[in-house]
């Protein structure tokens, strides 16, 4: 094996290049399968044996599929408490298979553009990623994945139910479509609300940054399906990629360009008192950072501001965050002494592009 | 309570109408179980309807015992379901169908049947909870459609798919 996460910490995944479709608004498209083993029970009624057993015939189906040298096995269940938070940051696995327990893992490939869970709330879970909205190529190779997995094991399926999982709101394609928003017009126009409603109307469901259960910080956004019965999954992607995100996108550039002709000096302000605050803090919590950083990046993107690209910005959502703060330092820090390493790291990025 | 027409012994538990295609003419025919069986007229599983049926009333009664569910796989109950909202093993779709309707056409939509992708299987083989999934459903509209020989047939089919499995 030739990738660990130390080296994961040093390097920005693909799926946050900024490049894609809509990247100045669509930060990624992620898609993922639940699947689940046909003969075992799910987890919650799962034994350590039956667990272990599902563990090893999927990593063994998983080693024989050609996901490329790159790839990179982590033994959640033995893995360093750092280490684990690492992977959260980078989406790389939810915060439930991170803080769940017994056997569990994942497999990452294709530079952070797959990875394949094990024993989550579903025996399998495979999730892949892209920069932008790049929803076709991502179903094509997620679904390629599942085939490959499907020939070597037999998973549960219900001619009725489609694929059977251990939430019933996942049964059926077992897919889930979301797409990360940078939406901060809209939050400064006061128009999201309008937003959060249509999309209730058409049954989506609008999540934070990490997904369930997290709140929306720094006008960013997840967009995710609710229906996974009833629907293709060809339907599920196709409606995201041509009708749902293309009207959100529109939605969050008018707003834009609203403000750019009745508010500049609003904006302008918003954009260089995030700069200024980045560049000369010296206690930074995550939560103002991510507020601070979307600033920023509506700047970038808007070409007012031109003294930082896309892909460092990215950067330094990525290694702002806690675990990523405490890899980089090389030690445990505590909530104060991240704050000020946070708002080191920043000023030291932010001063050597000046 | 009629006596066997053929051995005059046991109870007649087995009655048929057989109608003769030139005459129209109805025959009705009252036997006992075995004579039955011996003339090759009903399966010698009789008394599995009974199962059957009180299995099935179990399964479609209203909504206080509905909490009482129980998936004979796991074990799981449909209350320990409400409570953590994740079941138990694949088993439990079928264990819980009625009740668990309703709350996916909720959860998704008024979607109440896949429509999308269908896994190959191991080696082309359906996988086997769909075959199970399937002759549940088979026996359910068997019985119904109070055609009974077809119940026990499939009831049959049920046992030794989960024989299998044993």
């Amino acid at each position: 094996m030739t990738l660990t996460i130390d080296e994961l910490v040093k390097r920005v995944g693909a799926w946050l290049g900024g490049e894609g479709p809509y990247a100045d608004i669509v930060i990624s498209s992620r898609i993922r399968l639940a699947r689940n083993l046909d003969g075992f029970p799910f987890l919650s009624k799962s034994s350590d044996s039956d667990r272990s057993q599902v563990y090893r015939v999927l990593m063994e189906s998983i080693a024989e599929l050609e996901l490329g040298e790159d790839t990179l096995v982590v033994d959640i269940e033995d893995a360093d408490e750092l280490d684990r938070q690492v992977l959260v940051e980078r989406h790389l696995i939810s915060r439930q298979h991170a803080e769940g327990e017994g056997t569990r893992g994942v497999a990452i490939a294709n530079n952070e553009q797959c990875a394949l869970m094990i024993n989550e709330e579903d025996h399998l879970r495979i999730q892949g990623m892209r920069s932008g909205l790049q929803l076709a190529c991502l179903f094509e190779e997620v679904n390629r994945i599942d085939n490959e997995i499907g020939q070597r094991v037999r998973y549960a399926f219900d001619r009725r139910w489609g694929y059977l999982t251990a939430c019933p709101t996942n049964v059926g394609t077992g897919i889930r479509v979301s797409v990360m928003l940078h939406l901060p017009a809209l939050k400064l126009t006061g128009q999201i609300e309008q937003m959060f409603r249509a999309a209730k109307e058409m049954h989506l469901a609008v999540r934070g940054l990490y997904g369930e259960g997290t709140d929306a910080v720094g006008d960013f956004f997840q967009v995710s399906n609710q229906t996974t019965l009833g629907q293709t999954e060809k339907d599920i992607v196709e409606e995201f990629a041509s009708e749902i995100i293309p009207r959100i996108v529109k939605f969050e550039l008018t707003a834009r360009e609203m403000l750019e002709k009745d508010r500049s000096a609003l904006l302008d302000d918003k954009i260089w008192r995030a700069w200024g605050t980045l560049e000369n803090a010296r206690t930074m919590s995550s939560d103002e950072t991510l507020f601070l950083l979307s600033h920023l990046r509506m700047g970038v993107n808007m070409g007012r501001c031109k003294d930082i690209d896309l892909t460092r910005l990215n950067q330094l959502f990525l290694r702002s965050q806690p675990a990523h703060l405490q890899k980089l330092e090389g030690r445990r820090l505590d909530g104060e002494q991240r704050s000020v390493a946070r708002a080191r790291y920043l000023r030291s990025i932010l001063d050597s592009h000046n | 309570m009629s006596l066997c027409q053929r051995c005059n012994k046991a109870q007649a538990t087995v009655h048929l109408l057989d109608i003769i295609p030139e005459s129209d003419e109805k025959r009705e025919r009252h036997l006992c179980e075995q004579c039955a069986a011996e003339e090759g007229l009903t399966t010698q599983k009789h008394e599995s309807i009974n199962e059957i049926l009180s299995s099935l009333i179990k399964q479609s009664s209203g909504a206080p015992q509905k909490q009482d569910l129980t998936c004979s796989q796991c074990g799981m109950t449909f209350r320990e379901f409400r409570a953590n909202g994740l079941l138990g093993c694949p088993n439990d779709y079928l264990a819980f169908e009625k009740a668990l309707m309703p709350l996916i056409e909720r959860a998704h939509n008024g979607g109440d049947r896949h429509v999308g992708k269908v896994p190959q299987g191991v080696g082309g083989e359906p996988p086997r909870y769909s075959k199970l999934a399937q002759l549940r459903r088979d026996l359910r509209e068997a019985v119904d459609a109070e055609d009974y020989e077809r119940a026990a047939t499939i009831r049959d089919d049920i046992q030794d798919l989960e024989a299998d499995d044993g």
